[in-house]
């Protein structure tokens, strides 16, 4: 019983979790860019979505990843672009920015926590036997396995993703073949935003929204990236699933440890495999 | 001259770092023709491909298509103007499959006079790909993906065809391979630019020679000429 349920919230966690990292990983994998705006991201969509929820639960979801994505163009365009190949700069840049936007999300939104009610079909549980599954939990987990077909698909399947995968090999090599490459990172960056803003937003109800969520959850992104390889979409999905597991069992069986129960696998597979479960050998 | 000059390169200075490689090198494509540039190791002929390309931004000096100045222009529009490069070491897209790597590369609409390309005409002239299709383009043989990087080079349905050394480590019946596909090329009216370190292999394709040596242009002239005058190759390649 215990487990199960676990299990279950589990799974809804790495739901948000996906969301939020694969973009993240995306992101990294084809710029090289580790983008620390990415946490303010998810909570400002959650903030969206909290302001715009009178318009209807979709349209909040919605203008929550258009926001985002409008944003993350902005950033990639006057921000990233210009610090291209300066990582250090990059780092700073785009963390630096994050405090802009978790400030100005504290002046717009104020302090207190604020959540999100979900729309009436998904209020309420399914009944299994004696296990009762949270509907709202149920749509996160289907959600996130959407998103994760239809960016596999996207990537795997399309011109448009081959060419990413191209930049991601070479990308001198991909530009000297007259692959857009600058588009294709801003399509990626906005996409990549998106999908954090979207996250931040379908987690409202659940985790609701409140200063601190965005560095909350950067930690986690960069967790689930390095454990499951930078890039990697099945990668983001696996590290997710784990740490989404790990993160809830912890908290519930070993609380005073729970950041080192996160933590440890990391350090192990940095150890061991140093490019991540899924991971590209550096060429 | 009656003929037009595809590629002209004037007074172009290239510098890695501050190593001043390219030091005021001119020279010119004839269209339609085979341009062989000669040199030894080190002697700046990559840096010379890669500074047409736009891959390396020279510090000064003009590069030119068909009277064209590709001065400040971005890889990718170089690559639109006309130009493809095969590059030294091959570097196709490993992870992309055989018919990814050929479809990344195509482009549309494509300016009139120009032999266009399509994944179908790449298989004709390289049936071993067509094979190979969906094999990811990392597990190919030095040879397949030396083929594969000139399939995806003519893909951009190039006028001009940089090629960098592309028999470099392949077996000599792959390297007759690659000089029969580099004379058909010549045959459809491509303007092609080869480094090669097999002087003898460059000499037989090649109309126009230029040898170039740490970085600076030393003997030009026709195939023919340098056939005749071995003095030049023995000075500045140290051929045998």
């Amino acid at each position: 019983m215990f487990w199960i349920t676990g299990l279950f919230n589990s799974l809804a966690f790495a739901a948000v979790l996906f969301l939020l990292a694969a973009g993240f990983s995306l992101i990294f994998g084809l710029m090289r860019v580790a983008n620390l705006t990415h946490g303010a991201f998810f909570m400002l969509g959650g903030y969206l979505a909290t302001s715009a929820i009178g318009a209807g639960f979709w349209i909040a979801i919605v203008a929550a990843g258009a926001g985002c994505a409008l944003l993350g163009g902005l950033v990639q365009h006057l921000l990233v672009q210009r610090l291209a190949g300066r990582e250090l700069a990059q780092v700073l840049g785009t963390l630096g920015l994050s405090f802009i936007v978790a400030d100005q999300c504290l002046l717009i939104w104020s302090g207190d926590p604020i959540s999100l009610a979900p729309p009436a079909f998904l209020q309420g549980a399914a009944r299994l036997g004696m296990f009762a599954f949270p509907l709202y939990r149920l749509f996160l987990i289907v959600v996130a396995a959407f998103v994760a077909i239809a960016l596999w698909l996207v990537v795997e399947r399309t011109t448009l993703g081959a060419k990413i995968r191209a930049a991601v090999d070479d990308r001198e090599m991909a530009r000297a073949t007259g692959i857009p490459v600058s588009r294709l990172f801003t399509v990626v960056f906005c996409l990549g935003s998106a999908l954090a803003g979207i996250g931040g937003a379908l987690a409202a109800p659940v985790l609701s929204v409140y200063p601190g969520l965005d560095t909350e959850m950067l930690p986690l992104a960069l967790l689930v990236v390095i454990l499951g390889g930078i890039g990697s979409l099945a990668g983001a999905l696996i590290g997710s699933v784990l740490i989404g597991i790990i993160y809830t069992f912890g908290q519930i069986l070993l609380p005073d440890l729970s950041y080192v129960i996160l933590f440890l696998p990391m350090v192990i597979v940095l150890a061991v495999r140093p490019e991540g479960l899924l991971g590209r050998q550096a060429a | 001259m009656p003929n037009n000059n595809a590629l002209t390169l004037n007074a172009v200075n290239s510098f890695y770092g501050d190593s001043h490689i390219l030091q005021d090198v001119s020279f010119n494509v004839t269209e339609g023709r085979v341009l062989a540039l000669l040199g030894r190791n080190g002697a700046g002929k990559t840096t010379c491909m890669n500074t047409i390309a736009g891959l390396m931004k020279p510090r000064s000096g003009h590069v030119s298509v068909f009277g064209r100045s590709i001065e400040g222009a971005t890889p990718e529009a170089i690559c639109h103007s006309g130009i493809a490069l095969v590059p030294q070491g091959r570097r196709i897209f490993k992870s992309l499959s055989v018919t990814e790597n050929l479809v990344v590369a195509k482009r549309r609409p494509t300016p009139s006079g120009r032999v266009v390309w399509d994944v179908e005409d790449i298989f004709k002239v390289f049936p071993r790909l067509e094979e190979r299709r969906s094999h990811p383009a990392g597990r190919l043989s030095g040879g397949e993906q030396q083929m594969l990087a000139i399939g995806r080079a003519l893909m951009t349905n190039p006028l001009i065809l940089l090629m960098d050394e592309p028999t470099e480590g392949l077996a000599p019946q792959i390297v007759a391979e690659v000089g029969r596909i580099i004379g058909q090329l010549r045959e459809l009216g491509l303007s092609i630019v080869l480094v090669e370190q097999h002087t003898n292999f460059a000499l037989r394709l090649a109309d126009d020679v230029v040898i170039i040596s740490t970085g600076e242009i030393v003997a030009r002239g026709t195939a023919a000429d340098l056939i005749q005058d071995s003095s030049l190759l023995n000075n500045h390649l140290g051929v045998h």
